[in-house]
């Protein structure tokens, strides 16, 4: 293995200037970022609370170490798994990270809690998680042979938490398992898969759905047999989250499920569709459902007494969340400096609430910002990745996260009705951590193939190894195939000759018998 | 399938463009209307969780902050609270801020736009950033001798530097616990807030520079003395008719001198005879010679009708207008509508002793933050020109001749030349009035100008005034 400084001059940079530019492979920007990363992410820890040098030193090393250690193992694995994936997307993620732990610790400083302790020790789950995607995942299509039982894991995993004795009701809402003392969401991990089932469905079936349907007036409509799996994947996420009566994750399904039909297909007038469903879906939850209806009541009505002061599902959250983020106003409180424990939730579903407060809108402005940066270099690798699964994929992903921020800000700040999600990579909580790390090793993995030069002029020694290894391994998994095709055939055959001679010894007995 | 993916993309501008309007709109445009909310408990906890700088007089801090255990971190104390009550005022979670807790809230809480440096090196650092402290100009020596001389009756003193306009001493009484306010014990401060508040004397009320303001009586002489003195037309040497009883015109009611007194004596006199025994019936005929705005005019000279902030807030001192001639005679001796603090009285001394010149009285000494750098300090600024040195010197002599031979004897300090005025004001047909000496000394350096004041005094009793300003004077000197 040579070192990323060689990449640039590897002869293939300037014989191909004909084709598509060839990206550079771009570790030691990744690197140089993970610095800048580590001092905002630990440098919060420190500041968030000063006297610890005294009193509790532990966690800052703690968090220090995970970090570091954690994004600088991912590093390693880039390097030699996927030298070209995005720079960009490891050192955002870990700036996050670390700020959400800082946030979380802050917050238990306040309220005598230990849930920072927690998320050290998931971020160092969840990036092993994600090295572990990137070393065994070599090549992210992969995945594709999994696209239905991906469908059965997610029911599966959407089902556990209603089974007796496993699930678990917290506030009101059956999302999570218990296993001994931890509580796990499944649905976290659902959402990868399915996205993952969506992305190898519809780029599998897209031309038939495209083409295959009736036209209504201007609207070309799929025929149901082609969508029937994907309605049957929407119905029973929506079917199951309605019976956990977790809203937030079924807009985030549904969400996922409009997004990932219009990357597959183009076509703007099924996603009106969509949201028409959208509608008629909110209008006989609230009509049905006590909760939904009182949370329409806080959003719309927030400032009204009755209901800021009703005891369940009351507005308080929200009042509460808006007076802290008013009060960061533009420079904020300073981190260590607020009041975020006034707001319930703060340290998960609320956390945005707690930087606004306690970073102003200067810095709550900067996070977006590094959000939507990550958005968009997921939206990036699904651009360049050459395959269709790998579009869809990449773009999903994205998807969810653009619509997971968008609940979640768009909830805290009246946007729309309060529903409860985590904001990724920041918000206390094992599950949306670890399934975070996994969605970024997906992301990298993907950006890699997106990146990865196609080789056109001569090649260095590296890459004409590369290549060939690829050909030897495709050659004898295309062998491999070939072996197991003959055998195949030639066990049919012989059965069939079998079937035959018994058929033949069957016939001859019968005309001797005629006979 | 990039096409979309592209569209995708521009979906997701559009989504955190949208977002970060709902953000800007909250923490930028909404922040002070949620901030004044009355849910918004945020508000008080922030402030009370500051660690607030500290209120100082002559480098003892009068009012401090000191961490509680309690819902906020940090409550406010203070020391010698009666003392300084009208100063301080208090810092109450319940009540708000009243006195320089609120007039330089600003400052103590790290708040001002002069601290912005500090806020940010402290949100840099981690570090709690604290407010500024406050030094007043007061001395402390002087305010205790003053609070401690009020002994709880109704009145008020002001002590002034000519030369500067610092505020050396104010006082109120009675006057109030602060602590008591700013306890974190709810029940308990409104309990206290309503018995204050019903109190007839009313304690929360600083008689110095707001209150129900005085009638200036006497001390207003000065004003006419001056005018007098600046028309031309009188000189220490002109005659005055000097009647035991002045009719005045278009009404039955005369106006008397002070039936027993030295000015019975004569029947005619100079402005030295009237101002040291202060005769009403020359000053009643100066005035109403005069007119109107004249007398009106020197009274602005000196302050009255202008507001000022000390910073707290200075109700201003009024002289009326459209007087007929028995309303200008009766408002010449201080008394029908003519409606002044102490301060303002003091002012008028002070004047006097800085040979005309009013410099603009001022409570602050400097505010520093609280790595000590100086972030405001004292400048001495004039307020006007109230009268010319010459007037301003005769009119000394004439207050110097009242405290050496004239009614205001009781101000004197041996070794030195003071000049005084006394003042009685009656209030309305209650039999009580108002009583008040004002005066400076040394009259030939002055270092301190005074204005004392008690409020019901019994008609015919003499009140503690002069004795009072004495004490001061003397301490003022004799250190």
């Amino acid at each position: 293995m040579t070192t990323p400084a060689a990449a640039p001059t590897a002869p293939t940079a300037g014989s191909s200037a004909s084709s598509a530019p060839v990206q550079r492979r771009r570790r030691l920007t990744e690197l140089l970022l993970l610095v800048v990363a580590w001092t905002i992410g630990i440098g919060a820890n420190i500041l968030v609370d000063p006297e610890q040098a005294s009193s509790e030193p532990a966690h800052v090393y703690r968090s220090a170490a995970v970090l570091i250690g954690g994004s600088l193992l991912l590093h390693l694995v880039l390097w030699f798994r996927a030298r070209y994936a995005d720079p960009y997307i490891l050192p955002i993620v870990v700036t996050l990270n670390g700020l959400g732990i800082a946030m979380i610790h802050r917050i238990d400083l306040l309220m005598d809690s230990s849930a920072g302790t927690n998320q050290v020790l998931w971020t160092a789950i969840g990036i092993t998680a994600a090295a572990l995607v990137l070393l065994f995942l070599r090549d992210h299509r992969r995945l594709r042979q999994f696209t239905y039982i991906s469908l059965v894991v997610s029911a599966l995993l959407l089902v556990l938490p209603l089974l007796p004795g496993l699930g678990t009701e917290i506030n009101g809402a059956r999302i999570w398992i218990s296993i001994g003392a931890r509580t796990f969401q499944p649905g976290e991990i659902a959402k990868i898969t399915l996205a993952i089932f969506f992305a190898g469905y519809l780029s599998t079936n897209r031309d038939v759905i495209l083409l295959a349907g009736p036209k209504v007036g201007p609207v070309r409509l799929p025929r149901f047999r082609d969508l029937a799996p994907m309605f049957a994947a929407w119905l029973v996420s929506i079917g199951v989250l309605v019976f956990q009566r977790d809203l937030g994750t079924a807009i985030l399904f549904f969400g996922l499920f409009v997004a990932m039909i219009y990357l597959a297909t183009g076509r703007l007038s099924w996603i009106v569709l969509g949201l028409l469903f959208v509608a008629a879906g909110g209008v006989v939850a609230s009509q049905t459902f006590g909760h939904v209806a009182a949370r329409l009541d806080a959003w719309w009505h927030a400032f009204d007494p009755a209901i800021y002061d009703a005891p369940v599902g009351g507005s308080r959250q929200i009042v509460q969340g808006i007076f802290g983020m008013a009060s960061g106003g533009l420079f904020g409180q300073g981190l260590g400096q607020g009041r975020p424990d006034l707001v319930s939730y703060s340290n998960s579903d609320m956390i945005i609430t707690a930087f606004g407060e306690e970073l102003g809108l200067i810095g709550l402005s900067a996070i977006l910002l590094m959000f939507f940066l990550l958005i968009s270099r997921g939206f990036r690798a699904a651009l360049g990745t050459p395959d269709g699964f790998g579009k869809l994929l990449a773009g999903g992903l994205a998807s969810i996260m653009v619509i997971q921020l968008f609940v979640v800000i768009g909830g805290v700040t009246r946007v729309i009705p309060l529903t409860g999600l985590t904001t990724p990579f920041m918000s206390a909580g094992g599950s949306s951590l670890l399934s975070n790390w996994i969605v970024a090793a997906l992301l990298l993995a993907i950006s890699h193939s997106a990146r990865r030069p196609v080789v056109t002029g001569p090649a260095s020694a590296e890459d004409i190894a590369e290549f060939e290894a690829h050909e030897r391994e495709e050659q004898e998994r295309a062998e491999l195939h070939e072996t197991e095709r003959a055998e195949r055939a030639e066990r049919r055959r012989q059965r069939q000759q079998a079937a035959e001679a018994r058929k033949a010894t069957a016939e001859s007995k019968s005309s001797e018998a005629q006979s | 399938m990039n096409r979309a993916i592209r569209h995708m993309w521009i979906a997701a501008v559009a989504i955190f463009a949208v977002l970060l309007l709902a953000l800007t709109s909250i923490m930028f445009f909404q922040q002070r209307s949620l901030a004044a909310d009355p849910w918004n408990t945020r508000t008080l906890y922030q402030q009370f969780g500051k660690d607030r700088g500290p209120i100082l007089a002559g480098g003892q801090e009068v009012a401090r902050s000191v961490p509680t255990d309690g819902d906020y971190a940090y409550q406010r104390e203070y020391t010698d609270g009666a003392a300084y009550a009208p100063l301080t005022g208090y810092f109450s979670p319940i009540h708000g801020a009243t006195g320089l807790e609120n007039a330089m809230g600003e400052q103590l809480s790290g708040d001002s736009d002069s601290q912005f440096y500090d806020r940010f090196m402290a949100t840099l650092s981690g570090n709690q950033p604290s407010g500024a402290s406050v030094e007043m100009t007061v001395d402390p020596e002087l305010q205790d001798l003053a609070y401690n001389l009020l002994d709880g009756r109704k009145g008020s003193i002001v002590a002034l530097e000519p030369s500067t306009g610092r505020v050396l001493a104010m006082a109120s009484s009675p006057s109030f616990d602060p602590n008591a306010l700013a306890s974190h014990d709810s029940a308990g401060v409104i309990e206290a807030s309503q018995r204050l508040n019903a109190d007839p004397n009313q304690p929360m009320s600083n008689r110095a520079i707001a209150g129900s303001l005085y009638s200036p009586g006497s001390t207003f002489k000065i004003i006419d003395t001056v005018a007098a003195l600046e028309s031309g037309e009188y000189t220490t040497d002109t005659i005055i008719p000097n009647p035991q009883d002045l009719e005045l015109p278009n009404t039955s009611t005369t106006l008397p001198n002070y039936v027993g007194g030295t000015c019975a004596s004569r029947t005619q006199a100079d402005l030295e005879f009237a101002l040291a025994n202060s005769c009403n019936t020359p000053f009643a005929q100066i005035a109403m010679d005069l007119g109107q705005d004249r007398i009106s005019e020197t009274a602005e000279n000196f302050g009255y009708g202008q507001e000022l902030s000390i910073p707290l807030a200075v109700t201003p001192s009024s002289f009326p207008t459209d007087l007929d001639d028995a309303s200008l005679a009766m408002s010449a001796i201080g008394q029908y509508d003519v409606r002044s603090t102490p301060l303002q009285v003091a002012m008028i001394s002070s004047a006097i002793a800085n040979d005309g010149v009013l410099m603009r009285p001022q409570l602050i000494q400097e505010v520093r933050s609280s790595d000590l750098s100086v972030i405001d300090s004292f400048r001495a600024q004039q307020m006007q020109r109230s009268t010319s040195a010459d007037v301003a010197n005769t009119v000394t002599d004439l207050m110097v001749s009242s405290v050496d031979d004239g009614i205001a004897r009781g101000a004197q300090v041996p070794g030195y030349s003071v000049a005084g005025k006394t003042g009685t004001a009656e209030i309305g047909s209650s039999g009580t009035s108002s009583s008040w000496f004002t005066g400076f000394a040394p009259a030939d350096n002055p270092q301190i100008a005074i204005a004392v004041v008690y409020d019901d005094i019994p008609a015919g009793q003499t009140s503690d005034a002069t004795s009072n300003a004495q004490q001061i004077f003397e301490a003022v000197l004799n250190r």
